[in-house]
């Protein structure tokens, strides 16, 4: 499942209502990415998306999770809109039978949301406001699982 | 067609969405960009340098050298960074 909205999430009711009523989960991982205020430098980020792009990119991704690995279940929520340091980001869930699996297609979902998801973070600060410029080791993350996806 | 800006390239576009007829001979990613920045300073600025810029043709990521025949919904965005 995948959410693109501004509100915030409740990381224990999402885990809580993703294994609701299931016995066939037996590991959960979790990873929840949150506004860093880099030491003073920023007091506000603000996310922009591609509306309908985003949540299709998203759920692709998801797709491609669940071709990889053995998932009992996916989820995915990304806030946009003004957030302050501290503030939730992104929750990516993946829930499977055993950790591997699970932590494994965590990694993955974060990797190429970084560098597929149409979103774009515009910081401000002290200094004013600038675009976040995008991190090549992104890219290199997201392509080590290229050449994963033959072994 | 209808074509969108996001982030910087909006900013420096100075415009979000518009509505555009160019004209056949303008068949990829590519050539749309050299025919949109040779609209004003603007968009020239908006698409420089122009091989960091991302497209999407109806909500997918292509190449540059993706062909935009048929396209309904052509957009432009730096690099993403969300996450």
């Amino acid at each position: 499942m995948i959410r693109v909205q501004q509100e915030d999430f409740d990381i224990g009711g999402e885990i809580e209502a993703l294994k609701a009523g299931r016995g066939d989960i037996g590991a959960i991982v979790a990873f929840i990415g949150t506004v860093r205020d880099q030491h003073g430098a920023v007091s506000e980020m603000t996310l922009e998306h591609y509306p309908g792009m985003t949540e299709t990119e998203l759920a692709r991704l998801e797709a491609e999770a669940n071709t990889r690995w053995k998932l009992q279940a996916c989820l995915i929520v990304h806030r946009v809109g003004t957030l302050r340091p501290g503030d939730n980001i992104v929750l990516v869930v993946t829930a499977s039978e055993h950790r591997e699996a699970a932590f494994n297609a965590a990694k993955f979902l974060m990797d190429y949301l970084k560098t597929s998801a149409p979103l774009w973070k515009r910081e401000s600060g002290p200094a004013g406001a600038r675009w976040v410029a995008a991190d090549p080791k992104d890219d290199g993350a997201a392509a080590r699982w290229k050449k994963r996806a033959a072994e | 067609m209808r074509v969108l800006y996001f982030a910087w390239v909006k900013e420096k576009a100075g415009i979000a969405a518009e509505e555009i007829d160019p004209p056949a001979e303008v068949a990829t990613i590519a050539e749309l960009i050299d025919w949109l920045k040779a609209r004003g300073p603007e968009f020239e600025n908006a698409f420089a340098p122009s091989e960091v810029i991302r497209a999407a043709i109806d909500q997918s990521h292509v190449r540059h050298d993706a062909r935009i025949k048929g396209a309904r919904e052509i957009a432009f965005f730096p690099p993403v960074t969300g996450g």
